[in-house]
Protein backbone atom coordinates (compact mmCIF):
# COMPACT_ATOMS: atom_id res chain seq x y z
CA UNK A 1 0.00 0.00 0.00
CA UNK A 2 1.41 3.26 -0.99
CA UNK A 3 -0.46 5.42 1.20
CA UNK A 4 0.71 5.23 4.70
CA UNK A 5 -2.12 3.97 7.05
CA UNK A 6 -1.35 6.67 9.40
CA UNK A 7 -1.89 9.53 7.16
CA UNK A 8 -5.06 8.19 6.22
CA UNK A 9 -5.82 7.44 9.43
CA UNK A 10 -5.27 11.32 10.38
CA UNK A 11 -7.66 12.42 7.37
CA UNK A 12 -10.67 10.11 8.71
CA UNK A 13 -10.30 11.83 12.35
CA UNK A 14 -10.24 14.69 10.80
CA UNK A 15 -13.46 14.55 9.29
CA UNK A 16 -14.84 12.39 12.23
CA UNK A 17 -13.85 15.28 14.68
CA UNK A 18 -15.19 18.47 12.38
CA UNK A 19 -18.64 15.92 11.93
CA UNK A 20 -19.09 15.27 16.02
CA UNK A 21 -18.17 19.17 16.16
CA UNK A 22 -20.81 19.88 13.71
CA UNK A 23 -22.96 17.73 15.56
CA UNK A 24 -22.60 18.99 19.30
CA UNK A 25 -21.69 22.61 18.76
CA UNK A 26 -24.96 24.15 17.76
CA UNK A 27 -26.41 21.69 20.68
CA UNK A 28 -24.31 22.76 23.54
CA UNK A 29 -25.11 26.28 22.18
CA UNK A 30 -28.32 26.19 22.43
CA UNK A 31 -28.30 24.05 25.90
CA UNK A 32 -25.71 27.11 26.78
CA UNK A 33 -28.19 30.22 25.32
CA UNK A 34 -30.94 28.69 27.21
CA UNK A 35 -29.76 28.68 30.48
CA UNK A 36 -28.41 32.17 30.34
CA UNK A 37 -31.64 34.20 30.62
CA UNK A 38 -31.09 35.74 34.28
CA UNK A 39 -27.64 37.68 33.30
CA UNK A 40 -23.94 36.87 34.91
CA UNK A 41 -25.38 33.15 36.36
CA UNK A 42 -26.44 30.26 34.78
CA UNK A 43 -30.22 29.24 35.28
CA UNK A 44 -33.31 27.20 34.73
CA UNK A 45 -35.70 30.25 34.18
CA UNK A 46 -35.99 30.10 30.08
CA UNK A 47 -37.52 26.32 31.18
CA UNK A 48 -39.62 27.22 33.57
CA UNK A 49 -41.28 30.36 32.19
CA UNK A 50 -41.62 27.75 28.76
CA UNK A 51 -43.06 24.72 31.47
CA UNK A 52 -45.79 27.47 33.29
CA UNK A 53 -46.98 28.98 30.08
CA UNK A 54 -50.44 27.46 29.80
CA UNK A 55 -50.47 28.37 25.96
CA UNK A 56 -47.40 25.81 25.62
CA UNK A 57 -49.21 23.00 27.46
CA UNK A 58 -52.17 23.48 25.45
CA UNK A 59 -50.54 23.14 22.02
CA UNK A 60 -48.32 20.43 23.49
CA UNK A 61 -51.38 18.64 24.51
CA UNK A 62 -53.25 19.23 21.27
CA UNK A 63 -50.33 17.82 19.42
CA UNK A 64 -50.07 14.66 21.62
CA UNK A 65 -53.42 14.04 20.74
CA UNK A 66 -53.30 14.34 17.29
CA UNK A 67 -50.23 12.42 17.03
CA UNK A 68 -52.03 9.46 19.19
CA UNK A 69 -55.28 9.84 17.07
CA UNK A 70 -52.95 9.55 13.42
CA UNK A 71 -50.74 6.52 15.01
CA UNK A 72 -54.17 4.45 15.76
CA UNK A 73 -55.68 5.90 11.77
CA UNK A 74 -51.96 4.86 10.32
CA UNK A 75 -51.92 1.49 12.02
CA UNK A 76 -55.66 0.85 10.95
CA UNK A 77 -55.18 1.59 7.26
CA UNK A 78 -51.71 0.53 6.79
CA UNK A 79 -51.67 -3.29 9.06
CA UNK A 80 -54.11 -4.82 6.45
CA UNK A 81 -53.09 -2.90 3.59
CA UNK A 82 -49.69 -4.73 3.92
CA UNK A 83 -50.92 -7.66 5.24
CA UNK A 84 -53.09 -8.20 2.52
CA UNK A 85 -50.55 -7.12 -0.35
CA UNK A 86 -48.02 -9.60 1.34
CA UNK A 87 -50.94 -12.46 1.27
CA UNK A 88 -53.01 -12.28 -1.63
CA UNK A 89 -51.72 -9.22 -3.50
CA UNK A 90 -47.82 -9.13 -4.05
CA UNK A 91 -48.64 -7.82 -7.72
CA UNK A 92 -49.77 -4.15 -6.55
CA UNK A 93 -46.59 -3.85 -4.39
CA UNK A 94 -44.82 -1.49 -7.30
CA UNK A 95 -48.21 0.77 -7.17
CA UNK A 96 -48.06 0.61 -3.24
CA UNK A 97 -44.83 1.38 -3.06
CA UNK A 98 -45.19 4.14 -5.33
CA UNK A 99 -48.27 5.73 -3.67
CA UNK A 100 -46.09 5.50 -0.32
CA UNK A 101 -43.52 7.60 -1.51
CA UNK A 102 -45.59 10.13 -3.08
CA UNK A 103 -45.06 12.43 0.04
CA UNK A 104 -41.47 12.94 -0.50
CA UNK A 105 -42.12 14.12 -4.41
CA UNK A 106 -45.38 16.37 -3.08
CA UNK A 107 -43.91 19.19 -0.48
CA UNK A 108 -45.80 19.42 2.61
CA UNK A 109 -46.49 22.96 1.43
CA UNK A 110 -47.90 21.90 -1.74
CA UNK A 111 -50.13 19.18 -0.28
CA UNK A 112 -51.80 21.99 2.34
CA UNK A 113 -52.52 24.36 -0.49
CA UNK A 114 -54.40 21.68 -2.43
CA UNK A 115 -56.33 20.21 0.71
CA UNK A 116 -57.32 23.65 1.52
CA UNK A 117 -58.66 24.10 -2.02
CA UNK A 118 -60.08 20.58 -2.12
CA UNK A 119 -61.87 21.06 1.05
CA UNK A 120 -62.73 25.10 1.55
CA UNK A 121 -65.24 25.05 -0.62
CA UNK A 122 -68.20 22.92 -1.39
CA UNK A 123 -69.22 19.67 -1.50
CA UNK A 124 -67.38 18.92 1.09
CA UNK A 125 -66.19 22.11 3.35
CA UNK A 126 -64.54 20.52 6.19
CA UNK A 127 -62.00 24.02 7.05
CA UNK A 128 -66.05 25.52 8.88
CA UNK A 129 -65.62 23.83 12.27
CA UNK A 130 -62.50 23.22 14.80
CA UNK A 131 -63.77 19.41 14.69
CA UNK A 132 -63.79 18.85 10.76
CA UNK A 133 -61.07 20.41 10.52
CA UNK A 134 -59.14 17.97 12.91
CA UNK A 135 -60.52 15.43 10.80
CA UNK A 136 -58.86 17.37 7.83
CA UNK A 137 -55.03 17.84 10.04
CA UNK A 138 -55.18 13.92 11.12
CA UNK A 139 -55.80 12.68 7.31
CA UNK A 140 -52.98 15.48 6.55
CA UNK A 141 -50.74 13.69 9.36
CA UNK A 142 -51.51 9.94 8.07
CA UNK A 143 -50.06 11.28 4.60
CA UNK A 144 -47.20 13.13 5.59
CA UNK A 145 -45.94 10.05 8.10
CA UNK A 146 -47.13 7.30 5.15
CA UNK A 147 -43.53 6.81 3.59
CA UNK A 148 -42.39 6.20 7.44
CA UNK A 149 -45.11 4.42 8.93
CA UNK A 150 -45.81 2.11 5.37
CA UNK A 151 -41.39 1.25 5.64
CA UNK A 152 -42.37 0.02 9.31
CA UNK A 153 -45.28 -2.22 9.01
CA UNK A 154 -43.63 -3.16 5.79
CA UNK A 155 -40.25 -4.77 7.17
CA UNK A 156 -42.66 -5.69 10.24
CA UNK A 157 -44.42 -7.93 7.75
CA UNK A 158 -41.49 -9.26 6.29
CA UNK A 159 -39.59 -10.91 9.38
CA UNK A 160 -43.29 -12.63 10.37
CA UNK A 161 -43.95 -15.31 7.86
CA UNK A 162 -47.39 -13.98 7.43
CA UNK A 163 -48.83 -17.11 5.31
CA UNK A 164 -48.05 -19.98 7.81
CA UNK A 165 -49.77 -17.54 10.51
CA UNK A 166 -52.88 -16.82 8.67
CA UNK A 167 -53.39 -20.45 7.29
CA UNK A 168 -52.56 -21.80 11.39
CA UNK A 169 -54.99 -19.22 12.55
CA UNK A 170 -58.07 -20.45 9.59
CA UNK A 171 -57.45 -23.63 10.62
CA UNK A 172 -58.01 -23.16 13.97
CA UNK A 173 -61.50 -21.04 13.09
CA UNK A 174 -60.37 -17.64 13.08
CA UNK A 175 -62.09 -15.47 10.32
CA UNK A 176 -60.15 -12.49 8.54
CA UNK A 177 -60.96 -10.31 11.53
CA UNK A 178 -59.94 -12.45 14.00
CA UNK A 179 -56.27 -12.86 12.22
CA UNK A 180 -55.64 -9.54 11.80
CA UNK A 181 -56.53 -8.31 15.80
CA UNK A 182 -54.94 -11.70 17.19
CA UNK A 183 -52.38 -13.12 15.63
CA UNK A 184 -50.98 -10.48 12.47
CA UNK A 185 -51.13 -6.78 15.09
CA UNK A 186 -49.65 -8.55 18.09
CA UNK A 187 -46.83 -10.32 15.89
CA UNK A 188 -46.44 -6.25 14.09
CA UNK A 189 -45.84 -4.69 17.61
CA UNK A 190 -42.29 -4.00 17.50
CA UNK A 191 -42.23 -2.75 14.12
CA UNK A 192 -45.40 -0.68 15.10
CA UNK A 193 -43.92 0.61 17.89
CA UNK A 194 -40.86 2.13 15.51
CA UNK A 195 -43.43 3.65 12.85
CA UNK A 196 -45.97 5.05 15.95
CA UNK A 197 -42.51 6.35 17.58
CA UNK A 198 -41.70 7.69 14.10
CA UNK A 199 -45.32 9.37 13.23
CA UNK A 200 -45.37 11.17 17.18
CA UNK A 201 -41.69 12.79 16.03
CA UNK A 202 -43.51 13.45 13.27
CA UNK A 203 -46.59 15.69 14.20
CA UNK A 204 -45.13 17.10 17.48
CA UNK A 205 -42.78 18.89 15.13
CA UNK A 206 -44.89 19.43 12.18
CA UNK A 207 -45.53 23.05 11.46
CA UNK A 208 -46.78 23.60 7.85
CA UNK A 209 -50.24 21.36 8.05
CA UNK A 210 -51.19 23.16 11.82
CA UNK A 211 -50.37 26.33 10.29
CA UNK A 212 -52.00 26.59 7.29
CA UNK A 213 -55.02 24.45 8.83
CA UNK A 214 -54.72 27.12 11.53
CA UNK A 215 -55.06 24.76 14.73
CA UNK A 216 -53.20 25.14 17.87
CA UNK A 217 -50.52 23.00 17.69
CA UNK A 218 -46.67 22.76 19.01
CA UNK A 219 -45.29 23.95 15.71
CA UNK A 220 -47.41 27.43 15.62
CA UNK A 221 -46.77 27.98 19.23
CA UNK A 222 -42.96 27.59 18.88
CA UNK A 223 -42.84 29.52 15.35
CA UNK A 224 -44.79 32.70 17.67
CA UNK A 225 -42.42 32.08 20.37
CA UNK A 226 -39.60 32.50 18.00
CA UNK A 227 -40.80 35.67 16.80
CA UNK A 228 -41.21 37.35 19.97
CA UNK A 229 -38.85 35.95 22.52
CA UNK A 230 -35.10 35.11 22.45
CA UNK A 231 -33.92 32.77 25.47
CA UNK A 232 -37.42 30.49 25.59
CA UNK A 233 -37.22 29.13 22.35
CA UNK A 234 -33.79 28.30 22.86
CA UNK A 235 -35.47 25.96 25.78
CA UNK A 236 -37.87 25.15 23.60
CA UNK A 237 -35.45 23.72 20.75
CA UNK A 238 -33.64 21.61 23.84
CA UNK A 239 -37.05 20.16 24.73
CA UNK A 240 -37.64 19.54 21.16
CA UNK A 241 -34.35 17.74 20.39
CA UNK A 242 -35.19 15.69 24.02
CA UNK A 243 -38.32 14.58 22.45
CA UNK A 244 -37.87 13.97 19.23
CA UNK A 245 -34.68 11.80 19.97
CA UNK A 246 -36.37 9.85 23.02
CA UNK A 247 -38.57 8.51 20.05
CA UNK A 248 -35.76 8.08 17.48
CA UNK A 249 -33.67 6.32 20.17
CA UNK A 250 -36.42 4.43 21.35
CA UNK A 251 -36.83 2.64 17.74
CA UNK A 252 -32.67 2.04 17.70
CA UNK A 253 -33.12 0.60 21.11
CA UNK A 254 -35.99 -1.57 20.47
CA UNK A 255 -35.33 -2.75 17.21
CA UNK A 256 -31.81 -3.44 18.44
CA UNK A 257 -33.18 -6.22 20.56
CA UNK A 258 -36.26 -6.76 18.04
CA UNK A 259 -34.65 -10.23 16.60
CA UNK A 260 -34.99 -11.96 19.81
CA UNK A 261 -38.42 -10.89 20.93
CA UNK A 262 -40.23 -11.88 17.68
CA UNK A 263 -43.11 -14.82 18.50
CA UNK A 264 -42.01 -16.27 15.57
CA UNK A 265 -39.41 -15.57 12.42
CA UNK A 266 -38.41 -17.54 9.38
CA UNK B 1 -49.54 -20.89 -20.22
CA UNK B 2 -52.70 -19.12 -20.23
CA UNK B 3 -53.57 -19.52 -23.50
CA UNK B 4 -54.04 -23.62 -22.08
CA UNK B 5 -55.96 -23.01 -19.39
CA UNK B 6 -60.33 -23.92 -20.20
CA UNK B 7 -62.52 -20.09 -20.29
CA UNK B 8 -64.19 -21.15 -16.81
CA UNK B 9 -60.68 -21.77 -15.24
CA UNK B 10 -59.58 -18.43 -16.15
CA UNK B 11 -63.04 -16.39 -15.62
CA UNK B 12 -62.24 -17.43 -11.89
CA UNK B 13 -58.64 -16.84 -11.84
CA UNK B 14 -59.76 -13.30 -12.95
CA UNK B 15 -62.90 -12.91 -10.34
CA UNK B 16 -59.72 -13.99 -7.90
CA UNK B 17 -57.71 -11.11 -9.13
CA UNK B 18 -60.03 -8.88 -8.32
CA UNK B 19 -61.47 -9.62 -5.24
CA UNK B 20 -57.16 -9.57 -4.15
CA UNK B 21 -57.36 -6.03 -4.95
CA UNK B 22 -60.72 -5.59 -2.86
CA UNK B 23 -58.58 -5.60 0.20
CA UNK B 24 -56.86 -2.73 -0.81
CA UNK B 25 -59.29 -0.72 -1.16
CA UNK B 26 -60.30 1.26 2.07
CA UNK B 27 -56.22 1.97 1.47
CA UNK B 28 -56.73 3.01 -2.09
CA UNK B 29 -60.16 5.06 -1.24
CA UNK B 30 -58.26 7.22 1.54
CA UNK B 31 -55.31 7.91 -0.49
CA UNK B 32 -57.61 9.04 -2.89
CA UNK B 33 -60.29 11.02 -1.13
CA UNK B 34 -57.16 12.94 0.84
CA UNK B 35 -54.28 12.58 -1.73
CA UNK B 36 -54.84 12.46 -5.19
CA UNK B 37 -57.58 14.70 -5.57
CA UNK B 38 -56.55 17.79 -3.19
CA UNK B 39 -52.97 17.14 -5.36
CA UNK B 40 -55.15 16.82 -8.59
CA UNK B 41 -57.03 19.85 -7.61
CA UNK B 42 -54.07 21.66 -7.56
CA UNK B 43 -52.71 20.49 -10.94
CA UNK B 44 -56.07 20.59 -12.99
CA UNK B 45 -55.99 24.35 -11.27
CA UNK B 46 -52.89 25.35 -13.08
CA UNK B 47 -54.45 25.09 -16.38
CA UNK B 48 -57.80 26.59 -15.96
CA UNK B 49 -58.91 30.34 -15.80
CA UNK B 50 -60.76 31.88 -13.91
CA UNK B 51 -63.78 30.79 -15.22
CA UNK B 52 -62.90 27.62 -15.36
CA UNK B 53 -61.76 27.30 -19.04
CA UNK B 54 -58.62 25.81 -19.89
CA UNK B 55 -56.02 27.81 -20.51
CA UNK B 56 -52.49 27.52 -20.72
CA UNK B 57 -51.90 31.59 -19.48
CA UNK B 58 -51.17 30.65 -15.81
CA UNK B 59 -47.82 29.48 -16.87
CA UNK B 60 -47.07 33.31 -17.52
CA UNK B 61 -46.27 33.26 -13.66
CA UNK B 62 -42.90 31.95 -14.49
CA UNK B 63 -42.04 35.25 -16.03
CA UNK B 64 -43.03 37.18 -12.94
CA UNK B 65 -39.57 38.41 -11.49
CA UNK B 66 -40.05 37.17 -8.19
CA UNK B 67 -41.33 33.64 -8.92
CA UNK B 68 -38.10 33.24 -11.24
CA UNK B 69 -36.09 34.43 -8.54
CA UNK B 70 -38.21 32.84 -5.50
CA UNK B 71 -36.71 29.22 -7.83
CA UNK B 72 -33.82 30.57 -8.67
CA UNK B 73 -32.87 30.84 -4.91
CA UNK B 74 -34.59 27.18 -3.82
CA UNK B 75 -32.74 25.88 -6.76
CA UNK B 76 -29.07 27.36 -5.53
CA UNK B 77 -29.98 26.40 -1.82
CA UNK B 78 -30.32 22.65 -2.82
CA UNK B 79 -27.50 23.27 -5.35
CA UNK B 80 -25.26 24.55 -2.68
CA UNK B 81 -26.58 21.89 0.54
CA UNK B 82 -26.06 18.82 -1.68
CA UNK B 83 -23.00 20.05 -3.15
CA UNK B 84 -21.08 20.71 0.01
CA UNK B 85 -23.71 18.49 2.59
CA UNK B 86 -22.67 15.44 -0.15
CA UNK B 87 -18.84 16.08 0.08
CA UNK B 88 -18.66 16.57 3.65
CA UNK B 89 -20.79 13.51 3.97
CA UNK B 90 -19.15 11.38 1.97
CA UNK B 91 -15.47 12.37 3.83
CA UNK B 92 -17.87 11.48 7.23
CA UNK B 93 -18.67 8.13 5.75
CA UNK B 94 -15.15 7.28 4.37
CA UNK B 95 -13.62 8.14 7.37
CA UNK B 96 -15.80 6.10 9.80
CA UNK B 97 -15.74 3.01 7.46
CA UNK B 98 -12.93 2.08 6.12
CA UNK B 99 -10.94 5.13 6.22
CA UNK B 100 -9.94 3.63 10.07
CA UNK B 101 -11.41 6.04 11.99
CA UNK B 102 -11.56 4.62 15.37
CA UNK B 103 -14.69 2.47 16.32
CA UNK B 104 -16.31 4.88 18.88
CA UNK B 105 -16.54 7.65 16.47
CA UNK B 106 -17.78 5.00 14.02
CA UNK B 107 -20.65 4.17 16.40
CA UNK B 108 -21.18 8.13 17.95
CA UNK B 109 -21.17 9.36 14.47
CA UNK B 110 -23.71 6.90 12.90
CA UNK B 111 -25.92 7.37 15.89
CA UNK B 112 -26.17 10.88 15.65
CA UNK B 113 -26.17 10.72 11.83
CA UNK B 114 -29.78 8.77 12.16
CA UNK B 115 -30.92 11.27 14.62
CA UNK B 116 -29.74 14.36 13.32
CA UNK B 117 -30.74 13.83 9.43
CA UNK B 118 -34.45 13.73 11.36
CA UNK B 119 -34.06 16.88 13.26
CA UNK B 120 -35.07 19.82 11.22
CA UNK B 121 -38.23 22.04 11.52
CA UNK B 122 -38.83 25.22 13.73
CA UNK B 123 -36.25 23.98 16.65
CA UNK B 124 -33.42 23.62 14.28
CA UNK B 125 -33.88 27.37 13.42
CA UNK B 126 -34.01 28.11 17.31
CA UNK B 127 -30.43 26.02 17.57
CA UNK B 128 -28.86 27.79 15.16
CA UNK B 129 -30.11 31.31 16.53
CA UNK B 130 -29.09 30.23 19.87
CA UNK B 131 -25.56 29.20 18.45
CA UNK B 132 -24.78 31.68 15.76
CA UNK B 133 -27.15 34.34 16.01
CA UNK B 134 -26.27 38.44 16.51
CA UNK B 135 -25.78 36.83 20.56
CA UNK B 136 -25.24 33.46 19.96
CA UNK B 137 -23.09 31.18 21.64
CA UNK B 138 -20.22 30.89 19.19
CA UNK B 139 -20.48 34.55 17.82
CA UNK B 140 -20.16 35.48 21.52
CA UNK B 141 -17.42 33.22 22.06
CA UNK B 142 -15.66 34.32 18.90
CA UNK B 143 -15.73 37.91 20.33
CA UNK B 144 -14.04 37.26 22.92
CA UNK B 145 -11.00 35.66 21.31
CA UNK B 146 -8.69 37.19 19.30
CA UNK B 147 -8.20 35.68 15.38
CA UNK B 148 -6.65 36.75 12.15
CA UNK B 149 -8.78 39.83 10.27
CA UNK B 150 -8.71 39.98 6.00
CA UNK B 151 -5.48 41.91 6.15
CA UNK B 152 -3.58 39.54 8.19
CA UNK B 153 -3.95 42.18 11.51
CA UNK B 154 -5.00 40.82 15.17
CA UNK B 155 -8.76 41.78 15.48
CA UNK B 156 -9.96 41.71 19.22
CA UNK B 157 -12.73 40.81 19.46
CA UNK B 158 -13.55 39.11 16.38
CA UNK B 159 -17.32 39.85 15.44
CA UNK B 160 -18.29 37.57 12.48
CA UNK B 161 -21.08 39.97 12.02
CA UNK B 162 -18.56 42.85 10.75
CA UNK B 163 -17.40 40.59 8.46
CA UNK B 164 -20.02 39.53 6.36
CA UNK B 165 -21.32 36.90 8.28
CA UNK B 166 -24.96 36.78 8.79
CA UNK B 167 -27.30 33.92 9.90
CA UNK B 168 -30.12 35.33 8.77
CA UNK B 169 -29.39 35.77 5.17
CA UNK B 170 -28.84 32.52 2.05
CA UNK B 171 -25.88 31.31 3.90
CA UNK B 172 -27.08 30.94 7.40
CA UNK B 173 -29.37 29.23 5.97
CA UNK B 174 -27.29 26.82 3.95
CA UNK B 175 -25.45 26.49 7.10
CA UNK B 176 -28.48 25.27 9.19
CA UNK B 177 -30.11 23.32 6.32
CA UNK B 178 -26.38 20.83 5.93
CA UNK B 179 -27.14 20.35 9.72
CA UNK B 180 -29.54 17.45 8.43
CA UNK B 181 -28.26 17.46 4.88
CA UNK B 182 -24.74 15.70 5.58
CA UNK B 183 -26.11 12.90 8.46
CA UNK B 184 -28.22 11.79 5.52
CA UNK B 185 -25.52 11.92 3.18
CA UNK B 186 -23.57 9.80 5.46
CA UNK B 187 -26.84 7.49 6.02
CA UNK B 188 -27.30 6.70 2.22
CA UNK B 189 -23.60 6.61 1.17
CA UNK B 190 -22.39 4.40 3.73
CA UNK B 191 -23.53 1.11 2.44
CA UNK B 192 -21.97 2.27 -0.85
CA UNK B 193 -18.46 2.27 0.25
CA UNK B 194 -19.30 -0.69 2.53
CA UNK B 195 -19.52 -2.69 -0.48
CA UNK B 196 -16.44 -1.74 -2.32
CA UNK B 197 -14.48 -5.39 -2.23
CA UNK B 198 -11.24 -5.41 -0.66
CA UNK B 199 -10.31 -7.75 -3.20
CA UNK B 200 -10.24 -4.50 -5.90
CA UNK B 201 -8.16 -2.74 -3.91
CA UNK B 202 -5.83 -5.85 -3.40
CA UNK B 203 -6.29 -6.08 -7.46
CA UNK B 204 -5.10 -2.42 -7.48
CA UNK B 205 -2.22 -2.34 -5.21
CA UNK B 206 -1.09 -5.89 -6.39
CA UNK B 207 -0.85 -4.05 -10.06
CA UNK B 208 1.20 -1.63 -8.29
CA UNK B 209 -1.44 1.58 -8.25
CA UNK B 210 -1.06 3.99 -5.86
CA UNK B 211 -3.89 5.00 -3.50
CA UNK B 212 -4.71 7.80 -5.55
CA UNK B 213 -4.81 5.78 -8.65
CA UNK B 214 -7.31 3.19 -7.39
CA UNK B 215 -9.44 6.10 -6.24
CA UNK B 216 -9.48 7.49 -9.71
CA UNK B 217 -10.03 4.21 -11.93
CA UNK B 218 -11.74 1.61 -9.52
CA UNK B 219 -13.49 3.31 -6.68
CA UNK B 220 -15.14 6.67 -8.21
CA UNK B 221 -16.56 5.05 -11.13
CA UNK B 222 -17.97 2.76 -9.35
CA UNK B 223 -19.50 4.93 -6.52
CA UNK B 224 -20.51 7.38 -8.89
CA UNK B 225 -23.97 6.56 -9.28
CA UNK B 226 -24.37 5.77 -5.50
CA UNK B 227 -22.91 9.71 -4.72
CA UNK B 228 -24.82 11.06 -7.51
CA UNK B 229 -28.34 9.46 -6.05
CA UNK B 230 -27.82 10.23 -2.39
CA UNK B 231 -26.71 14.09 -3.71
CA UNK B 232 -30.14 14.26 -5.81
CA UNK B 233 -32.08 12.82 -2.99
CA UNK B 234 -30.45 15.72 -0.38
CA UNK B 235 -31.17 18.03 -3.27
CA UNK B 236 -35.29 17.19 -2.89
CA UNK B 237 -34.74 16.81 0.51
CA UNK B 238 -34.12 20.45 0.76
CA UNK B 239 -36.21 21.91 -2.44
CA UNK B 240 -39.01 20.75 -0.22
CA UNK B 241 -38.42 22.03 3.06
CA UNK B 242 -40.10 25.30 4.93
CA UNK B 243 -40.58 25.72 8.12
CA UNK B 244 -36.55 25.99 9.10
CA UNK B 245 -36.09 28.79 6.74
CA UNK B 246 -39.34 30.38 8.08
CA UNK B 247 -38.65 30.53 11.69
CA UNK B 248 -34.84 31.48 10.46
CA UNK B 249 -35.61 34.36 8.22
CA UNK B 250 -39.51 35.11 9.10
CA UNK B 251 -39.73 34.42 4.87
CA UNK B 252 -37.31 37.14 4.41
CA UNK B 253 -35.45 34.30 1.93
CA UNK B 254 -37.61 34.18 -1.26
CA UNK B 255 -38.03 30.80 -1.42
CA UNK B 256 -40.05 29.08 -4.08
CA UNK B 257 -41.65 27.29 0.04
CA UNK B 258 -42.16 30.50 1.24
CA UNK B 259 -43.42 31.98 -1.59
CA UNK B 260 -45.91 29.83 -1.67
CA UNK B 261 -47.01 29.92 1.81
CA UNK B 262 -47.49 33.52 1.33
CA UNK B 263 -49.35 33.16 -2.06
CA UNK B 264 -51.72 30.45 0.23
CA UNK B 265 -52.26 32.93 3.05
CA UNK B 266 -52.82 36.59 1.15
CA UNK B 267 -53.06 35.72 -2.75
CA UNK B 268 -49.53 37.86 -3.37
CA UNK B 269 -49.99 36.76 -7.40
CA UNK B 270 -53.10 38.38 -7.43
CA UNK B 271 -54.27 34.99 -9.16
CA UNK B 272 -55.34 32.26 -7.13
CA UNK B 273 -54.21 29.83 -10.86
CA UNK B 274 -51.02 31.29 -11.05
CA UNK B 275 -50.33 29.98 -7.56
CA UNK B 276 -51.48 25.99 -8.77
CA UNK B 277 -48.62 26.62 -11.92
CA UNK B 278 -46.37 27.75 -8.99
CA UNK B 279 -46.67 24.69 -7.29
CA UNK B 280 -46.73 22.30 -9.94
CA UNK B 281 -43.61 23.62 -11.05
CA UNK B 282 -42.01 22.55 -7.69
CA UNK B 283 -43.86 19.30 -8.14
CA UNK B 284 -42.47 18.58 -11.37
CA UNK B 285 -38.56 19.66 -10.27
CA UNK B 286 -39.25 17.15 -7.41
CA UNK B 287 -40.79 14.21 -9.79
CA UNK B 288 -37.66 14.28 -12.12
CA UNK B 289 -34.78 14.46 -8.73
CA UNK B 290 -36.69 11.50 -7.35
CA UNK B 291 -36.94 9.76 -10.39
CA UNK B 292 -33.20 9.76 -11.25
CA UNK B 293 -32.84 9.01 -7.58
CA UNK B 294 -34.45 5.96 -8.56
CA UNK B 295 -32.96 4.90 -11.33
CA UNK B 296 -29.31 5.65 -9.83
CA UNK B 297 -30.28 3.60 -6.86
CA UNK B 298 -31.50 0.79 -9.11
CA UNK B 299 -27.77 0.44 -11.19
CA UNK B 300 -26.33 0.79 -8.08
CA UNK B 301 -27.72 -2.06 -6.32
CA UNK B 302 -25.86 -3.99 -8.98
CA UNK B 303 -22.70 -3.22 -7.43
CA UNK B 304 -23.99 -3.75 -3.58
CA UNK B 305 -25.01 -7.07 -3.73
CA UNK B 306 -21.89 -9.12 -2.67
Amino acid sequence: MNVPPRKRNGWAIFWGVLAMLYFFVPLYGTLDFSLRMKRGELSLMAYEIVLSDPRFWESFRYSAVMAVITIAVSALIFVPTVYWMHLRAPQARPLVELIAILPFIIPTIVYVFGLIRTFSRPPLQLTLTPLTTDVLIVAGYVVVSMPYMFRAVDIGMRTIDVRTLTEAAQSLGSNWFRVLADVIFPNLRLALLSGALICFATVMGELILASFLVRPALGPYMQLLGLTKAYEPAALAIISYALTWLSLGLIQFFSRSAASQQLTGR
Amino acid sequence: MNVVLPITLRSTERRRLIWNWVGLLPFFAFILFFFIIPSFNLFTGAFLNRSGAFTLENVAVFRNPNVIRAYLTSLQVSFLTAALGGAFGFFVAYSVTIGGAPRWMRSVIMTFSGLAANFGGVPLAFAFIATLGRTGFLTALLKSICLPGPQGEQVCPFNPYDYGFNLYSLGGLVLAYLYFQFPLMVLTITPAIEGLRREWREAADSLGASGLQYWRDVALPVLTPSILGAALLLFSNSFGAYATAQALTGGNIPLVTIFIGQQIRGDVLGNPHEGYALALGMVIIMAITIAAYGVLQRQTSRWIRA
